[in-house]
């Protein structure tokens, strides 16, 4: 594991001025987005935190919203957009267990979102219950085969490369004989089928693995250590999140404001209270989103922890479509196509009834509901443990 | 001053002093024996919390007798006193006096009357026409006149918080020209004060008749407008800390029984009925606690629209201690209706909170005036 202890105390003014530096010689709406990330990424900037030389800049993590906030103005992507699962899961995971060399292999190109990632953890027969899943690795000399079955694979149809999470021992309880690996996702045995969400389109996938050979270096973490290290990886998700605070009335709920003011003949008092509401849920939410900010940088108190707000946001965002699509009224009823090829962004003539479809996916994706509040219980509450009828027991003996 | 939710070692430190405090001196029997007495309140435990603390004047100038630390001190030691349910003036005194006073202009008024309030010899609350919340003087009750030895105050004041042991009474009466700022002693002449039999024990009220009551004028018009709306603003926010006080308070409580109460071989909280709506609790009392907060810094650095910051913390904070006090009732099953039982004290102390500076409701609409009614910018 790689540690980074600032080597010096790091100069605010500097590092915007090298941000500035970037953003000036390489203008945002101008040059494409690899050049532009990449020159980002080689002034130490993509994740100030980092290393030198991957990345980084060995310096306080509370920076990053601050060159981020420069990115923003002068026009440049939002990173995470750049490559979602690369940056939002992966970096950190690289970082920690690669060892230097293959780091700067992989790190470059993640940020400048050529070589895209997904996450091949969830299967058929484990969601939720993630340390049950079935696909396995079996070790042959210096590699792992691999077989088994992933499914709802975010980007996997686009990536390059993916985070696997794979079952090396049986006969261990289901946590402990758990490896994780990264896999090339061109290796021969690697199949990717494309998967229809219910919004007609197809951004997720099954993807079948069939005598995938991985060499041992790919290998993070020790063998039966992949519990630890994905853990270590949500981890990192949940902070990433917190590098960015939105401006008040901005994403969804500006959806609905902008809405509710195009159609003034639909107007209620039940609706405008319904709107104050998400208004103020809205505006609470990125408060609290605020204050787990500030916590974590300033460190004088815990905050109100990464759980609570993925909870409220993904409710949140359903809520607000739900409301929209009330407020069109009959309108609300159509749909501009189901087709798989429709464009990615959620534009066009039926916009928000597309985002009122694709918000259902947002208390499921990352972990559910039921699963966040089960979190803020046991983890955060301290509640005891419901009973689990498979604690304990070989993952063989577990019934599926 | 510290930025938006930065909680310093010293801010923690206080809160942990007043933590400690209320734990020895006002637990919950001293609590329950306190709100059955006739005032309702112990002075000499007001005048400790004053002097040996010295945690009453936090947001009052030094040059007045306070520390002029802040607002942000003042909400922490409020949300303390909430989370305990300590018997006071917390609300007449504290929360709607010191900042009427304090947002006078006039330096002789402020010392004539701040250091008593701050050391805890005197006790005052102000009685200020309002609507929804807000200052309003449409709903002015009471009429002055000015006669050969000076102003005098006729009429009615319906549950003036605190009014029964107040020593001073900041009114807000009729001139003939506007609604001007008045003082009033207690036990002045003229002065009739009611006891209100009170839904919280731990809150009282008085209706106040003033017939022919000497007093002296604080502020004119403009002046008497401005202390009132800033006094209301500081009160809601304050308020909305101890909201958060006493919702922390009963979802500790309320996890440390179902941790503890077994049924059907198994604690309560392993069930995910009981688990989930604990965890609910704590995502309410968490919004709350930023919207509070988020209140209490706009008001004190101006970062802000205060009365959108002070609307949005009573609209989340009344409706989430309340949530969170009916919660804690239904998770502690039949102790939760039992008097011998806390949850009852929070649930009476949160729907008290929640009408006396304007409801929910009332808040929610002020919000919508500020926000959802008015046109997007730049559109
Ligand atoms: C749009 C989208 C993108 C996704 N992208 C990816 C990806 O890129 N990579 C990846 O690996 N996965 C991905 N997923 C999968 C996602 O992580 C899972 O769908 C999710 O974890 C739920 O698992 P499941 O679908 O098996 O549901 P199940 O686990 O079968 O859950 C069914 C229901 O039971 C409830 N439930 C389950 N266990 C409990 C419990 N202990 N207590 C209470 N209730 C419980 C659930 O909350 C749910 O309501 C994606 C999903 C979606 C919708």
């Amino acid at each position: 594991m790689t540690t980074t202890a600032p080597s010096a105390v790091p100069d605010i003014g500097a590092i915007e001025e090298t941000a500035r530096g970037v953003v000036a010689a390489h203008p945002p709406r101008a040059v494409p987005v690899t050049e532009l990330m990449g020159a980002w990424y080689d002034a130490g900037l993509t994740w100030v935190h980092f290393p030198k030389g991957l990345g980084g800049l060995e310096a306080p993590r509370s920076l990053q919203p601050v060159v981020n906030r420069i990115m923003r103005e002068a026009g440049g992507p939002e990173p995470r957009t750049v490559n979602t699962i690369g940056y939002g899961i992966v970096a950190g995971t690289i970082r920690r267990y690669a060892g230097p060399e293959f780091a700067a292999r992989l790190l470059r190109p993640l940020a400048t979102g050529e070589e895209k990632w997904c996450q091949l953890f969830s299967e058929p027969g484990a969601g939720s219950d993630l340390a049950g899943l079935a696909t396995r690795a079996v070790r042959d000399g210096d590699d792992w085969i691999i077989d088994g079955q992933k499914v709802w694979t975010s980007l996997a149809h686009l990536s390059r490369w993916a985070v696997l999470l794979a079952r090396t021992d049986p006969d261990a309880p289901k946590h402990k004989g758990l490896t994780y690996f990264i896999v090339d996702m061109t290796t021969p045995g690697i199949e990717v089928r494309p998967l229809r969400q219910l919004t007609g389109r197809a951004q997720f996938n099954e993807v079948f693995l069939d005598g995938v050979r991985i060499p041992d270096p790919q290998r993070f973490g020790g063998i039966g250590e992949g519990w630890i290290v994905a853990n270590s990886t949500l981890g990192d998700e949940r902070t990433s999140l917190g590098d960015r605070v939105p401006a008040r009335g901005s994403g969804a709920i500006a959806d609905a404001i902008q809405l509710w003011h195009a159609h003034p003949d639909r107007h209620t008092p039940v609706l405008r209270e319904k709107l104050t509401r998400l208004w103020i849920r809205a505006e609470t939410h990125r408060l609290t989103s605020d204050r787990t900010r500030v916590a974590a940088a300033t460190q004088a108190t815990a905050g109100p922890g990464s759980a609570i707000t993925k909870l409220v946001g993904s409710e949140l965002t359903q809520h607000i479509y739900e409301f929209c699509v009330d407020l069109l009224g009959p309108t609300g009823t159509l749909i501009d196509t189901y087709s798989p090829d429709a464009p990615d962004d959620e534009s066009g003539p039926t916009a928000i009834q597309r985002k009122y479809l694709r918000s259902r996916a947002t208390t499921l994706e990352g972990g559910t509901s039921e699963i966040q509040r089960n979190v803020i219980g046991e983890r955060v509450l301290k509640l005891p443990q419901e009973l689990r009828a498979d604690k304990g027991i070989p993952w063989r003996e577990i019934p599926r | 001053m510290t930025q938006e939710f930065e909680f310093t070692e010293e801010l923690t430190e206080l809160r942990t002093m007043v933590r400690e405090f209320c734990a020895e001196v006002s637990p919950q029997s001293v609590v329950r024996e306190t709100m059955t007495t006739e005032s309702g309140f112990d002075p000499a435990l007001w005048r400790r919390l004053a002097t040996e603390l010295g945690v009453l004047g936090l947001a009052v100038p030094q040059s007045f007798g306070g520390e002029g630390a802040g607002l942000v001190y003042q909400a922490v030691v409020v949300e303390e006193l909430g989370a305990a349910l300590v018997c006071g003036p917390v609300v007449g005194t504290v929360c709607l006096a010191m900042p009427a006073l304090t947002a006078l202009a006039d330096d002789t008024i402020r010392a004539d009357y701040l250091p008593a309030l701050v050391n805890g010899d005197r006790i005052a609350t102000l009685a200020a026409p309002t609507a929804g919340g807000r200052f309003s003087a449409d709903h002015v009750a009471v009429s002055a006149t000015r006669g050969e030895n000076g102003w005098t105050l006729s009429g009615h004041l319906a549950q003036v918080p605190d009014a029964t042991s107040a020593d001073l009474l900041l009114v807000a009466a009729g001139t003939e020209t506007g609604v001007a700022l008045f003082a009033v002693d207690g036990d002045a002449e003229g002065v009739a004060r009611t006891s209100l039999s009170t839904l919280d024990l731990t809150r009282r009220q008085a209706d106040v008749t003033l017939d022919g009551a000497p007093a002296r004028l604080l502020a004119g018009e403009d002046e008497c407008a401005a202390a009132c709306e800033r006094a209301l603003l500081v009160a809601s926010a304050l308020l909305a800390t101890e909201q958060v006080g006493g919702g922390q308070r009963m979802l500790d409580e309320t996890v440390a029984h179902v941790r503890d109460r077994l049924q059907f071989g198994q604690p309560v909280g392993a069930f995910q009925a009981v688990k989930h709506r604990c965890a609910d609790m704590l995502v309410a009392l968490e919004q709350a606690r930023s919207a509070a907060y988020h209140a209490v810094w706009a008001l004190e650095d101006g970062t802000d629209d205060p009365r959108l910051a002070v609307s949005l913390a009573q609209a989340v904070a009344s409706e989430s201690y309340r949530w969170i006090s009916t919660s804690a009732i239904q998770l502690h099953g039949g102790l939760g209706f039992t008097w011998e039982g806390s949850p009852h004290l929070y649930f009476k102390r949160a729907t008290t909170d929640a009408l006396i500076l304007g409801s929910a409701a009332e808040h929610i609409d002020h919000v919508a005036e500020r926000t959802v009614d008015l046109a997007p910018t730049g559109s």
